[in-house]
């Protein structure tokens, strides 16, 4: 019902032909359905955690987080780990701090460090810096049923490789038929079966991308739940509000009107 | 106030009466909002107080907003992303500000067509037209700076672009560039007076929509019938109308909740609908974005400034006369704040003494054409300037400026109106029958 109010209510928006045209774009995207889509969803806090996972053992070796609190990883809505498990997870960082001039084990007080590599872009804000979904013909309205689709771009470009290789003025790029221009100077970060998951799941390449994905997405928007109750209260509230106002309205126009006759 | 004649304040008590010879606050008060009102307004004259509502709306947020913001080229970026993060319910007025600006235009664009529509503009509510695109000029300046705050690619490319746009002006336009960025190129010095006159900018239009308030308070508002109000006597006009209060504040309010359960969805479900990926990029002046396009609401215009390229015969006519001072660069530029010009000054572009859209039979027509044209447009300003784009952004452009400098003066002209009720009153019976006795 609210999907459906929701769609009506936006066609005239829609209509108007904004839309997230550029970043991500001519690559082939796959739709995936995530749990934390729609109105409704919510983030799994297991996947997050298996996504944390794949960040620590894979991703982090290149790429940063720098504006993620190490803290929020205890936050409820994200992967939720034990306090003791955030400052033991904190301690294999280690970030300078200007006042010893020097670098300490992080806090959880402080953020995730930088990127490593200089040519590593930051994730933080990855799954909502890249739209996986344009059309049709550039309007974006297949982002209202599918979302912007930051995630399914992330999961695209990690299986979207196809083991072709060029060099190009010194630098290997690979082929990825998820990657716009379809060349990407990544190395296939992720196979399958390159981490163990603690909780017995099958470290697919698959399962892989979309864990990280939704923990990217989590990374991006870590007060997404937050977000969508306060909307939901706000639509319910709102809503309630309009009927008493409708009924309001009638009623004071009534004796001005009276019986219609066209 | 003059104009429709009506009761007054009157003060009662003893403390009403000191209060009122030594300030009228009161009475102001109580002859704004018992203004008398026509009684047959339609949906289409809700939007109003929905603009007031945005306007509220987007002082409150982005006073908050302005205590945890830090305008830094090093420092703004990640001033928002604590925002979103740390701030109490940040995330919430981050989002409401940033979708607040697009219900804010959304609205203002049906309160412009209604206008345009219903004949809004024409005497003797001529002023408040000019003052309401003043006040849309103001929109439309802090809108673009506002963009420019949180320091994502977008919003660095969408500034040099567009203050780009000050350089194509022959002669002075560099001076003019440098005058405006404080420096040669878009850095902290643009970045900090953008800050500054964006928390200034919605004050002024505050000032604005009170003077727009107090214009059309003194010709009363304009009606789906376009038919005055009877001034001969207060028996007469308060056949033809009703107080504001309680009969327009309860209908409009009633609007606006409708209005803000579909906002509350876009905001709680979909806040980055509306918004552009790539400005959650921190700015880098190395790497220019594939596409850059404006926020939805400025795409119209962007498209007819994009439009005129050096191979229109027009452009390459206005070179030839010009010896070449004016170039496709600059006619653009002349073309897009001429087509806002041009909507300014349609009270004196129309000349048929018909107010309302609604009696006129070629008028409708050639009005629809114009508010899906300016839809095309909106579509093709986010399409990349290549055919067909291009080609319909041009037949675009020359529909809108052919409207209104050529359509509307001989419309008023050829076309045979139809007959007009005579009175507001003989509108709404014919709609609503006669009137039960009013209950006490």
């Amino acid at each position: 019902m609210l999907k459906k109010l929701a769609i009506t209510a936006i066609a005239a928006l829609t209509l108007s032909g904004t839309a997230a045209l550029a970043a991500g774009g001519e690559g082939h995207i796959e739709d995936v359905a995530f749990s934390f889509e729609g109105p409704f969803g919510t983030y799994d806090q297991n996947q997050l955690q298996r996504g944390l996972q794949v960040y620590t053992e894979v991703c982090s070796a290149c790429h940063g987080l720098r504006y993620v609190p190490l803290r929020t990883l205890g936050d409820e809505g994200g992967p939720h780990l034990p306090e003791d498990q955030v400052r033991a997870y904190a301690e294999n960082y280690e970030v300078f701090d200007p006042e010893l001039d020097d670098y300490r084990a992080a806090l959880a007080t402080d953020h995730f460090p930088v990127s490593g590599d200089p040519n590593a872009p930051d994730l933080s804000l990855m799954a909502k810096a890249r739209a996986g979904f344009h059309g049709p013909y550039g309007t974006g309205i297949n982002q209202l049923f599918k979302g912007i689709g930051g995630p399914e771009y992330i999961v695209s470009i990690l299986t979207g490789y196809t083991e072709e290789t060029k060099e190009e003025a010194g630098t290997l790029f690979y082929e990825n038929k998820a990657f716009p221009g379809g060349w990407i100077a990544m190395a296939p970060p992720l196979y399958g079966e390159d981490v163990e998951y603690a909780d017995g799941t099958e470290a697919t390449l698959h399962q892989e991308a979309e864990d990280i994905a939704a923990f990217l997405m989590w990374a991006a928007e870590p007060k997404m739940m937050d977000r969508k109750q306060a909307g939901l209260t706000g639509v319910i509230l709102l809503t309630v509000l309009s009927v008493l106002l409708y009924l309001t309205n009638k009623r004071l126009w009534a004796p001005v009107k009276g019986r219609k006759t066209s | 106030m003059s104009g429709i004649p009506h009761d007054h304040y009157e003060p009662k008590t003893g403390a009403e009466k000191w209060l009122h010879r030594r300030l009228p606050i009161v009475g102001l008060l109580y002859d704004t909002l018992m203004i008398p009102t026509p009684k047959n307004l339609n949906w289409w004259w809700i939007w109003g107080i929905v603009l007031a509502f945005c306007l509220v709306l987007q002082i409150v947020t982005g006073i908050v907003l302005a205590m945890h913001y830090t305008p830094h080229v090093d420092l703004a970026f990640a001033s928002v992303e604590h925002i979103m993060r740390d701030v109490n319910a940040g995330h919430m007025l981050r989002y409401l500000h940033g979708n607040g600006a697009s219900l804010f235009f959304f609205a203002v664009y049906i309160h412009i067509f209604r206008g345009l529509y219903y004949g809004s503009y024409k005497a003797p509510r001529e002023i408040t037209w000019i003052v309401g695109m003043l006040i849309y000029l103001c929109m439309m300046g802090t809108a673009f700076m506002g963009y420019v705050l949180p320091w994502g690619q977008m919003s660095f490319w969408g500034a040099t672009v567009i203050t780009g746009l000050f350089g194509a002006i022959p002669f002075i336009g560099d001076a003019l560039q440098t005058w405006l960025l404080g420096g040669p190129a878009v850095d902290n010095a643009t970045l900090n007076r953008f800050f500054s006159l964006h928390y200034l900018l919605p004050f002024v239009i505050a000032a604005l929509v009170v003077v727009h308030i107090w214009a059309f308070h003194t010709t009363g508002n304009n009606n789906p019938t376009g038919v005055e109000v009877r001034r001969t006597s207060k028996a007469d006009a308060e056949k033809d109308t009703l107080p504001f209060w309680p009969y327009f504040v309860i209908k409009d309010v009633f609007a606006l909740a409708v209005i803000l359960v579909v906002f509350f969805a876009i905001v709680g479900f979909m806040p980055n609908y509306l918004g552009h990926p790539d400005n959650y990029i921190e700015a880098n002046p190395l790497v220019t974005p594939a596409h850059i396009v404006p926020e939805w609401y400025f795409l119209p215009f962007y498209a007819i400034l994009r439009a005129f390229t050096s191979d229109v015969w027009v452009v390459m006519f206005a070179s030839w006369i010009t010896g070449g001072i004016i170039n496709a660069k600059f006619f653009g530029v002349l073309a897009m704040f001429g087509s806002i010009i041009v909507m300014a000054l349609v009270p004196w572009l129309d000349t048929s003494s018909v107010r309302s859209g609604r009696f006129r039979p070629m008028f409708k027509w050639w009005f629809w054409l114009m508010a899906i044209d300016f839809v095309v447009l909106m579509w093709c300003g986010a399409q990349p300037a290549e055919p067909p784009y291009s080609t319909i952004s041009l037949i675009g452009s020359a529909y809108w400026f052919a409207y209104f400098l050529v359509i509307l003066p001989l419309l008023g002209i050829i076309e045979k109106p139809e007959p007009q009720p005579e009175t507001i009153e003989e509108d709404f019976k014919a709609h609503y029958g006669k009137a039960e006795t009013p209950a006490e």
